[in-house]
């Protein structure tokens, strides 16, 4: 732990960046210590992002002062930040799947000989950078045969490979389940120990209060407060975070189980669908205005499911029947036609277009449906866009911006316009609140509730069981890409699904 | 701010059509100075004649592949294989006006559905088959000269039907034909893309293939139509470049043009890796290059030379066309200004 009298590592303050006329940090600030795990909360658009990039060179700030280990620096560029002891690990792990580990872990720093690369030293140095983390994985795997929550360790060996005396952790755990969790916490702590200091950026209040020694809160680019852990409970913090009164979550909380989960007649039938070597034969029934929840640990087959269901992995055994009739799902298009939507996970590969502008963006399902030579009078689009800008509250300059441009969760938003505009009758959310913030959050979650009001069906992914708990009527739960049981009414509990995860057979 | 003047600005926007209509200015402002006669036009028996009247007429096949080639590109691929469908065509044509009797109204469709169904080959390697577009079309590229060899019999086929010499020769409105048909195709072409879905479609496609696809487009079909539509305008460029030399030369017609082609498209704004297009930028792209070729054989810089210039030109207006490059400058420029 960090004295009190002992200099802060980095000490930044009244840093502002502008873009255009967009303000990104107005007059933001954070202090951080060696040794120690520090937080960085904030809603979409709070200025994290910004904030880091300027740490490691991305961005130049326009004022404010920037020091670190008590001398004002500059970094330009992530080279510079690096060089001086700031290493980044990014949210989508940026490293060569082909490569070994060990190359990835050295690239670009791999110990040479006449030119040549020393195999041999590469691979001592980067087992020594592995061990460091407590890790014992074979240096000379690549990359692509190892699990998220390996490469994320890979990542992390890579960044303190380069003596980093700060290591920025953007959104780390959001692609790891609750065991890999607890081991990369283990990893920070260790490192804590060692002397490093680390700013941790993450969605999950869970992790932040497993984990982290201090808090600092930005709202709207300002810096809102620094305070140690235990003197800021959950709803202080989220309060700070979003400027508002938060008594809205319980209250949603409540409100899902009181329209009690009668019987009613299923929407959608899956019967022993299967892909081979993706998912084993699943049923399940989702009922006509219901929220339908899939419950299961990372790799349990979840996202499998819904792209089965959806065509995107067309079925190879069994059938679906949607309203009592058996249809024939090949592809996204046929589902689209037969009223079913689907936003991915995978936002930046399945989700977005980034050079397109918000707008096309946001009809592009719909003018798909209606098909190419009946192009949607541009009257229309604007109507839709900004209808959805509007209700879904999504912070962009104009429709006409390139949804690139946006914050993750501002895009997130935009995609569940696209589908929302399609009025299916039944849409699949697959981790619709991964990686954005509280607030956003919560209107996520207020609008599933909405859509059920108006009878829509709504098959809910994800990996927060509490979220699930929330939001569902009715809980399928997975495990090794089966299905493991069924949980409804009042038996949605958090407890009893991780019973059933845990006590399976 | 009216409808019209809004209009201009968003086709400004980004400066995609800014930096090659640029470009084409300061290519002219040269040849106002440096070249006297460049600018005179005449009139003779109705028809106009001059410099700006033959960059028209010689750019048109470069401008016709450049409409194909912008939707190729749109959709994150590229046709190296125009060249020798213009090859194809040419020799077809012929082939078909001086061995059979069929009439020249008869010979351009079957002409132009061979060369559509040769771009539709194409297609059908890179959206179904999965190979990368530039090896997919590279075996045209290599075999279709071959192809129209054999169609030839390894001659070079003259002809001298009026209707076919007319094509690439003649004039309608006082200008060559050609350019009434370079006018008709990107009237039609930017027709087909905006005032349907189809453009927005292929930018999505091009944009992020798989996300379409989740949107429910058929990414397959996007595909092969552009491959397609491309090998159509090879086709018509084909029988234009064998009009004009009133002869099927199989081994010389279309020779590096898909090259030509490429660079239009590029210095027209559209990006190589897809997305974003537009067919008014090509088409101005591939002016550009063809006033500069004819502003090199103006000035008598010998053909063997003429690439380098050529090559100067097109490197100057892509880095223009590149917000960062302009940015360096801009900040250079700053930074001398200071004292």
């Amino acid at each position: 732990m960090s004295g009190g009298a002992s200099a802060p590592l980095l000490r930044i303050a009244d840093l502002s960046i502008a873009f255009g006329p967009v303000k990104a940090l107005d007059g933001a600030g954070l202090t951080l210590r060696a040794g120690e795990i520090h937080a960085l909360m904030g809603e979409n658009g709070a200025g994290k992002s910004t904030l880091i990039k300027t740490l490691t060179g991305v961005y130049a700030p326009d004022s404010g002062r920037f020091e670190f280990e008590g001398r004002p620096v500059a970094p330009k560029s992530p080279r510079d930040a690096e060089a001086i002891g700031i290493s980044t690990v990014y949210q989508e792990v940026n490293l060569v799947p082909t490569l070994s580990i060990a190359d990835n872990i050295l690239l670009g720093r791999q110990p040479t000989r006449f030119g040549l690369l020393r195999k041999s030293q590469i691979r001592r140095r980067a087992e020594a950078a592995l061990g460091r983390l407590g890790l014992k994985l074979d240096a000379s795997r690549s990359l692509s045969s190892c699990s998220m929550a390996e490469q994320q360790m890979v990542a992390i060996a890579r960044a303190l490979d380069v003596k980093a005396k700060l290591l920025i952790l953007d959104e780390p755990t959001s692609s790891l389940d609750e065991r890999e969790v607890e081991f990369l916490f283990g990893v920070l702590r260790r490192l804590r120990d060692e002397g490093v200091a680390m700013l941790f950026v993450t969605h999950f209040l869970d992790q932040v209060y497993a984990v982290s020694d201090r808090i600092t809160v930005l709202r709207n680019g300002r810096f809102v407060g620094e305070h140690p852990i235990a003197e800021l409970p959950r709803l202080k913090l989220i309060s700070a975070m979003l400027g508002r009164e938060f008594a809205e979550m319980q209250h949603l909380a409540e409100s899902a189980h009181s329209a009690a989960a009668g019987s009613r007649a299923p929407l959608l039938e899956a019967r022993h669908i299967s892909h081979k070597g993706t998912m084993n034969p699943v049923s399940l029934d989702i009922a006509a205005g219901e929220v339908t929840g899939l419950a299961g640990l990372l790799g349990s087959g979840r996202t499998e499911t819904a792209k089965m269901l959806f065509g995107v992995t067309p079925t190879q055994t069994g059938e679906i029947k949607l309203g009592g009739t058996t249809v024939k799902i090949a592809s996204p298009r046929d589902a689209i036609r037969l009223g079913l939507a689907f936003c991915s996970e995978d936002r930046k590969t399945e989700g977005i277009f980034p050079d397109l502008s918000v707008r096309e963006n946001m009809v592009l399902a719909l003018q798909s449906r209606r098909g190419p030579l009946r192009l949607m009078a541009r009257k229309e689009q604007d109507t839709i866009a900004d209808h959805y800008i509007r209700a879904l509250r999504i912070k962009t300059d104009s429709a006409g911006t390139p949804i690139k441009n946006l914050s993750g969760g501002n895009q997130q938003k935009v995609l569940l316009g696209r589908w929302l505009s399609l009025q299916p009758r039944l849409i699949i959310l697959d981790e619709p609140t991964r990686g954005i913030d509280v607030g956003a959050k919560a209107d996520i979650e207020k609008l599933v509730q909405s859509l059920r009001g108006e009878g829509m069906s709504v098959l809910f992914i994800s990996s927060d069981i509490e979220e699930v708990v929330r939001n569902c009527q009715r809980v399928v739960v997975l495990r090794d890409r089966r299905k493991i049981g069924e949980l409804s009414g009042p038996d949605v509990e958090a407890g009893r699904i991780m019973n059933v995860i845990a006590h399976h057979e | 701010m009216s409808e019209p003047l809004a209009r201009v600005r968003a086709w400004f926007q980004g400066g995609t059509l800014l930096w090659p209509l640029l470009g084409l200015a300061a290519l002219l402002a040269f040849n106002l100075v440096w070249s006297p006669g460049f600018f005179s036009v005449e009139l003779r028996e109705g028809h106009l004649y001059g410099i700006l009247v033959d960059i028209l007429n010689q750019g048109s096949k470069v401008m016709l592949l450049s409409i194909g080639m912008t939707l190729v590109i749109a959709s994150g691929g590229v046709d190296l294989s125009v060249g020798s469908i213009m090859a194809i065509a040419g020799a077809l044509a012929a082939a078909l006006v001086t061995r059979t009797g069929l009439p020249f109204v008869a010979v351009v469709p079957i002409t132009l559905l061979a060369a559509l169904l040769a771009g539709f080959g194409n297609g059908l390697l890179v959206a179904k088959a999965g190979i990368q577009p530039i090896i997919a079309t590279l075996i045209l590229m290599v075999a279709g000269r071959g192809v129209a060899m054999l169609i030839t019999g390894g001659q070079i086929l003259t002809f001298d039907l009026p209707a076919f010499v007319y094509l690439g020769n003649g004039h309608l409105f006082g200008l060559p034909f050609t350019v009434t048909i370079v006018a008709a195709v990107l009237a039609i072409s930017v027709w087909l893309t905006r005032r349907t879905a189809c453009g927005l479609f292929l930018e999505a496609v091009g944009d992020n293939g798989r996300a379409a696809r989740f949107c429910g487009i058929n990414t397959t079909a996007v595909k092969l139509l552009v491959y397609a539509v491309s090998g159509l305008c090879a086709g018509i460029a084909g029988l234009i470049a064998t009009s004009n030399i009133k002869a099927a030369d199989s081994s010389r017609v279309g020779e590096m043009m898909e090259l030509d082609a490429i660079f239009a498209v590029v210095v027209g704004g559209t990006a190589l890796t897809g997305g974003r297009f537009s067919l008014v930028g090509s088409v101005l792209g591939a002016l550009l290059i063809q006033t500069l070729t004819t502003t090199m054989q103006n000035l008598g810089v010998p053909p063997a030379i003429s690439p380098v210039p050529k090559s100067i030109v097109i490197v100057a207006v892509c880095l223009l066309q590149s917000a960062k490059f302009r940015g360096q400058i801009g900040g250079l420029w700053k930074g001398k200004a200071r004292p």
